[in-house]
C-alpha cells in the first residue's frame, strides 16, 4: 500500500512529504520529498550587498538563528582576513551556545511529546522561553535577531546579563534533571525509541551526517573540537559521543549536549574580557549633543577615546562599548555615529559603505567556513566578486544530509517508527529547503 | 596533514588544472575526465583518506565571463584525518554534466539533484535525476545567473 504523510501533518514539525510502501505495518520503501518551504535564500543573496544578508541568514535555521549569523558572518570575515575583538568573540560563543541549548530543547521536547510526554514538553518550552527573553534582551528580538555584524556584533551584553544568564542556566539545569528522570528510564518512552532507526557509523559518514546524528553513532566529530574557531579552543567541554545510532543515543547525545554547552557559556562568562572597557581619559562622560558643539569649533583630540553619553536621537542605541565589540577594520564596520557626525573621514567612510553601489567589499576569491550547528556542521561557502553585492552565498545545512538518509534509516521500520526517527532529525524548514 | 593540493598535482600532473590555497582552503581544480579518478585517489589514499563528502555546489560564472561558464565544486571531509578539500570541475554550457558519485556517497544523491535542480548540471549515472527544492513543472535553473531575479511562474501542484 502506498501512504502519503504530510505535507502537512500533525506529527510532523515542518512541512515535508514523505510517500511510504507498506505492507502491513512495516514500510518497504519510501520516498522523501521536500523543498515546501524554499524561499530563494542564495538566490536573494546574490541580489543586495553583504550585510544585507544576514537577516536572511535567521531565517535559515529559526530555532537556533544566532549560529546562522555567526557562520555568516565569519565565512565573510575569513574572504576579509579580518580579526574580530576578544570580546566580540566571546559574545558570539555564548549567544551560540544559548542557541544551541534552546534548539535541542525544542528538538528533544517536541519529539517527547510526540511519543506522550507531554509534560516533558512543557517543562522544556518553560526552559525555553527563559533563554529567549535573555536573547531578546541582548539582540532585541526572540527569533529573529540579526545580532551579529561583519566585524562584531550589533551591540554589548546588557548589564546584569551575567547574573541573570547563570541563574535561568541553574534553573535550566533542574528541569533537564527533572526531564532526565522522568524520560531515559521511562518504559513508555524507551521502547518507543531504542534500536529504532538506526544506522551506521560508515552509512552516517556516507550520507554527511554530522552533529550529534553523528556523534550518537561513534563518530567523535564536531567542529568546535576538531577545528576549533573563535574562542572554542580555549574552553573546556566535552563532546558526547554515542554508541548504536538509534533514536535512544542521539536523545542522550542532545541531553549531554546542552549540559556541555551551558559549561561553556560559563566559562566564558567567566573569562569574557571586562564590560565597556574603554575607559575615558579624566573620567567624564560627556553628553552627545555637547560632543557635537566641541568638534563643530574643531576640538576633536581625544575625542573618539571619550565615552559618550550618547542619545538615540544620535546613535539608535546605547553605543558606549562599541570598541570592544567592534573589529576596528574600517573596511566593514560603521564608524561610531559620534563620528560620522563630527568629522569628514568618518562621513565619508559612512557613505561608502551605506550608499547602493557601494557596500562592504571583500577582495576576490572564495572561503568555505564551517561553524557546529546545532544539527550538525553548518557551512557557508561565500565566493566574491571584488563588488559589494556576494557573488555565490552557498549555505551546507546540516538537516540537508540527515534527511537525504531518512529514507534509509525508516526502512524496515513500522509506521509508527517514523514518529521518533523523524523526531530525532530536528528537521528545519527553513534550512532544509532555504 | 596539509598540502593535498599539491600532492594532487603532483600525482596528476595536467589533469589538475590548477591549484590554490586561498584563506587556507586547499583547492584542486580537476579535468573532468580524470575527476572520477583523482575522487577515488582523495577516497583510498591513506594519508588523505576523505572519507566525509560534506556539500556538492556549483557557481554560474555568467556574469565574470567565465569560459567554461560553470564551475561544480565538491567540499570533501576527513573524520579520520581531520582536514578538508575543495575539488572543482568546470562544465561549459554546452555540455554540462559531470560523472556522479551517488555510488560512493548516499548524500550525493542529493546534492546532485539539488545542483541539477539549481543549475541545470546533469551528473552522467545518477540514478534517479529529478529536481528536488523545486516542483517538477518548474521551467528554467533559478540559480543560474541569466535567470531574472523576479521572474514569476505559475505554482502547479503535483500530479493527480
Amino acid at each position: 500500500m502506498l501512504l502519503n504523510i504530510g505535507p502537512a501533518h500533525p506529527a510532523m514539525h515542518g512541512i515535508v512529504r514523505i510517500i511510504a510502501e507498506l505492507d502491513g505495518e512495516i514500510i518497504l520503501n519510501s520516498d522523501v520529498e521536500i523543498g515546501y518551504l524554499h524561499r530563494a535564500f542564495e538566490k536573494s543573496s546574490e541580489q543586495s550587498g553583504y550585510l544585507q544578508v544576514i537577516p536572511y541568514t535567521d531565517r535559515l535555521n529559526y530555532v537556533s538563528p544566532l549560529i546562522n549569523n555567526v557562520g555568516y558572518c565569519l565565512a565573510v570575515e575569513k574572504l576579509f582576513g579580518l580579526e574580530i575583538t576578544e570580546r566580540a568573540k566571546y559574545i558570539r560563543v555564548i549567544m551560540s551556545e544559548i542557541s544551541r541549548v534552546t534548539d535541542h530543547l525544542t528538538c528533544v521536547g517536541a519529539s517527547a511529546m510526540e511519543l506522550g510526554a507531554f509534560t516533558v514538553f512543557l517543562y522544556m518550552i518553560k526552559a525555553r522561553e527563559m533563554f529567549y527573553q535573555l536573547i531578546e534582551e541582548v539582540t532585541g528580538a526572540r527569533l529573529t535577531i540579526s545580532y551579529t555584524r561583519i566585524g562584531g556584533v550589533k551591540g554589548d551584553l546588557p548589564p546584569g546579563f551575567e547574573g541573570k544568564c547563570k541563574d535561568i542556566i541553574r534553573e535550566t539545569r533542574g528541569i533537564l534533571k527533572e526531564c532526565d528522570s522522568l524520560l531515559t528510564k521511562n518504559r513508555i518512552f524507551v521502547d518507543r525509541v531504542k534500536d529504532i532507526g538506526i544506522i551506521s557509523k560508515e552509512d552516517a559518514v556516507s550520507y554527511g551526517i554530522t552533529g550529534p546524528f553523528l556523534r550518537s553513532t561513534g563518530v567523535d566529530y564536531d567542529v568546535r573540537r576538531a577545528q576549533p574557531y573563535l574562542v572554542y579552543d580555549r574552553l573546556e567541554f566535552e563532546v558526547p559521543v554515542g554508541e548504536h545510532g538509534d533514536n535512544y543515543d542521539r536523545y542522550l547525545c542532545r541531553m549531554e549536549e546542552m549540559e556541555q554547552s551551558m559549561r561553556i557559556v560559563e566559562q566564558a562568562l567567566g573569562q569574557i574580557p571586562g564590560g565597556p572597557v574603554l575607559l575615558d581619559m579624566d573620567g567624564n562622560v560627556i553628553p552627545a549633543g555637547n560632543m557635537v558643539d566641541e568638534a563643530k569649533m574643531g576640538r576633536i583630540e581625544g575625542l573618539r577615546e571619550n565615552q559618550a553619553d550618547v542619545d538615540p536621537t544620535l546613535a539608535g542605541a546605547h553605543q558606549s562599548s562599541y570598541a570592544k565589540t567592534q573589529s576596528p577594520d574600517r573596511r566593514v564596520v560603521l564608524p561610531a555615529k559620534e563620528d560620522t557626525y563630527t568629522n569628514i573621514e568618518a562621513l565619508m567612510n559612512h557613505f561608502k559603505m551605506i550608499m547602493d553601489g557601494h557596500g562592504i567589499r571583500p577582495p576576490k576569491g572564495e572561503a568555505y567556513l564551517p561553524v557546529e550547528g546545532a544539527n550538525g556542521e553548518l557551512g557557508f561557502y561565500v565566493v566574491s566578486d571584488g563588488s559589494g553585492t556576494p557573488y555565490r552565498v552557498r549555505v551546507r545545512p546540516p538537516c540537508f544530509m540527515i534527511m537525504s538518509a531518512l529514507s534509509h534509516m525508516i526502512k524496515g521500520d513500522t509506521m509508527a517508527d517514523i514518529i521518533p526517527t523523524f523526531g530525532s532529525v530536528n528537521m528545519i524548514g527553513g534550512e532544509l529547503d532555504r | 596533514m596539509t598540502g593535498i593540493h599539491i600532492k594532487l598535482q603532483e600525482k596528476f600532473g595536467a589533469a589538475v588544472r590548477e591549484i590554490h590555497n586561498q584563506h587556507g582552503d586547499e583547492t584542486a581544480v580537476a579535468d573532468r575526465s580524470a575527476f572520477l579518478t583523482i575522487v577515488q585517489f582523495v577516497r583510498n589514499n591513506h594519508n588523505i583518506d576523505c572519507d566525509m563528502l560534506t556539500d556538492i555546489t556549483a557557481v554560474d560564472g555568467l556574469s565574470l565571463k567565465w569560459k567554461p561558464r560553470f564551475e561544480v565544486i565538491y567540499h570533501f571531509y576527513s573524520t579520520k584525518k581531520n582536514h578538508r578539500l575543495r575539488l572543482k570541475v568546470k562544465v561549459d554550457e554546452q555540455d554540462p554534466v559531470v560523472p556522479s558519485l551517488a555510488a560512493e556517497w548516499g548524500v550525493a544523491n542529493w546534492l546532485e539533484r539539488e545542483v541539477w535542480d539549481m543549475f541545470g548540471i546533469r551528473f552522467e549515472g545518477h540514478p534517479d535525476l529529478r529536481r528536488i527544492l523545486m516542483y517538477e513543472q518548474f521551467s528554467g535553473h533559478p540559480l543560474r545567473k541569466d535567470y531574472p531575479y523576479s521572474k514569476r511562474q505559475p505554482l502547479i501542484g503535483p500530479k493527480n
